[in-house]
């Protein structure tokens, strides 16, 4: 397998402040990699450097072998994110809003894009609903849809299941699932939800203050700090303080 | 890399349903010209009858009017859609999608034209039966002191909008309060000799006050001076290409700042 994204010595400093402080991981093709921290521990402001919406202080960001800020528009194209905080226009059916966004992505085919999206996520009966009258599972599901709409190879999914329902909940992880595996795509996801990352990650980075303080399979990293699950994990790490500065 | 039709036209396509999607938005749009025009008409009316100077041209109030509320809403019509984007959370969609800061620009400013065409055209429609009054009277130099407007307006609006980007939703205030900051250096409805002189070299470092002498010009003098049309469209270029500088620079200290990230949450 090949490295889809390559981040490499990434820093971003906000004035005096260091968010993120020299990380480097990689993500391989048909890989679910989890990113988790505690707030403030430099999760978002990784996730925005690769999205180009940052720019980095220092480091670099390769994707599908090209340095985002070399072609931000070009690999844009190849990438999409899904995250509860930001939001699609409430106005606009979810139809509109998935043509409007097929075509800022040119995909060449929306039709049959939206088709084959209405049908994976269930959204038939939901297209031509007003997308802020929706609940916020219904929503969640869109946002989704949006976020493949241009068939991306990275994916890029910030706590894609919170405020969520447990069947929507499983539902969104089984299509995530079964989706990556039907079209080999990289994602990374950055949840505060363990089950979640035990189920779906084969690798997770944990973040804290700014640095990558442990890195591993869910079983490596509960075995190696003698733990009962990936909670724990992370609760221990989070709360030694100063270890890692 | 070129510029592509599709992005522009998804972005158009955005505004485009907002609008016809919503019968209040477009009454708005409509209902606020129409009652500006209206008015002025009643105030231009009674000033044709109680002064020498507006003696011989009626509609010289409501033109002026007419032009001014065009550049408003032009101006006004810019801001909202980047201000739309903020307030419905959509803002990051948009910034992450391949959208080249040019094609955000294009499809905005094409945007904001439909949008004060909307509200102008049953404005000016209004005018004729109303008042005996037809903008046309301007001519062919009609086209050129709409052009002049148009740019000045998206000009006001592309400078606004850099301010949203670089310091986010407080700057909103700022978007609403341009125009009338300007208006008075613009001599809409009055000579330029009526300011005071440290005003009139302001006056004459923008457009509008070429623009809207050469309207009275036309309309009380009937003759043409081709001189103001050029003055406003030369210093319209300047100003919008400042403008279009100063929204890449906006955006490229956006994204060293985080503001992009934290506009639309």
């Amino acid at each position: 397998m090949q490295n889809l994204v390559e981040v490499k010595k990434l820093k971003k400093n906000y004035g005096l402040k260091e968010a993120v402080k020299g990380i480097s991981f990689k993500i391989k093709d048909d890989e679910i990699l989890g990113l988790l921290g505690p707030n403030g521990s430099g999760k978002t402001t990784t996730i925005g450097m690769m999205l180009g919406l940052l720019k980095p202080s220092n480091g670099e960001i390769i994707i599908d072998g090209k340095k985002i800020e070399d072609n931000r528009i070009e690999i844009l194209k190849k990438i999409n994110f899904i995250s509860p905080y930001i939001e699609l226009p409430k106005k606009l059916t979810v139809k509109q809003n998935l043509i409007v966004y097929g075509k800022l992505y040119s995909v060449s085919d929306i039709k049959k894009r939206i088709e084959y999206l209405s049908e994976k996520l269930r959204l038939g009966d939901l297209l031509n609903k007003i997308t802020g009258e929706l609940s916020s599972g219904q929503k969640n599901r869109v946002s989704l849809a949006k976020a493949l709409i241009n068939k991306p190879k990275v994916l890029l999914l910030d706590e894609p299941t919170a405020s969520l329902d447990p069947e929507i909940g499983d539902f969104v992880r089984t299509f995530l699932e079964e989706y990556k595996k039907e079209m080999k795509i990289s994602i990374l996801l950055a949840s505060h939800n363990m089950n979640e990352v035990t189920r779906l990650c084969k690798s997770i980075l944990m973040m804290k203050d700014g640095i990558i303080i442990d890195s591993g399979s869910p079983n490596e990293l509960i075995s190696k700090h003698g733990r009962q699950n990936l909670e724990e994990v992370f609760l221990k790490l989070t709360r030694d303080e100063n270890e890692y500065n | 890399m070129r510029m592509s039709i599709i992005r522009i036209y998804g972005l158009f396509l955005r505004h485009f349903f907002l609008i016809t999607r919503s019968f209040p938005r477009i009454l708005d749009l409509i209902y606020w010209p129409s009652i500006q025009i209206t008015l002025w008409g009643f105030i231009s009316n009674f000033f044709a009858s109680h002064s020498s100077y507006y003696n011989n041209a009626v509609g010289v109030i409501l033109t002026c009017a007419i032009l001014y509320d065009f550049l408003f809403r032009t101006s006004i019509g810019f801001n909202m859609l980047f201000l739309e984007e903020i307030w419905s959370r959509n803002f990051t969609n948009l910034f992450i999608a391949p959208m080249k800061i040019s094609e955000i620009i294009t499809s905005l400013v094409i945007t904001a034209l439909i949008r004060a065409l909307i509200g102008l055209i049953p404005a000016i429609i209004l005018t004729s039966p109303l008042f005996g009054i037809s903008i046309l009277d301007l001519g062919i130099y009609l086209f050129f002191l709409f052009l002049s407007l148009y740019i000045f307006g998206i000009t006001l609006g592309i400078l606004v909008s850099s301010g949203l980007l670089r310091f986010g939703p407080s700057f909103e205030n700022i978007a609403w309060s341009t125009m009338f900051l300007l208006a008075p250096f613009g001599c809409i409805y009055y000579p330029i000799e009526t300011l005071p002189v440290i005003f009139q070299k302001i006056a004459y470092s923008l457009p509008l006050v070429y623009v809207f002498e050469e309207a009275r010009n036309i309309l009380i003098n009937n003759t043409i001076n081709l001189e103001n049309l050029y003055s406003a469209l030369k210093l319209n270029a300047v100003y919008l290409l400042l403008a279009i500088t100063l929204f890449y620079y906006s955006f490229s200290v956006a994204r060293k700042k985080g503001t992009l990230i934290n506009i639309g949450e």
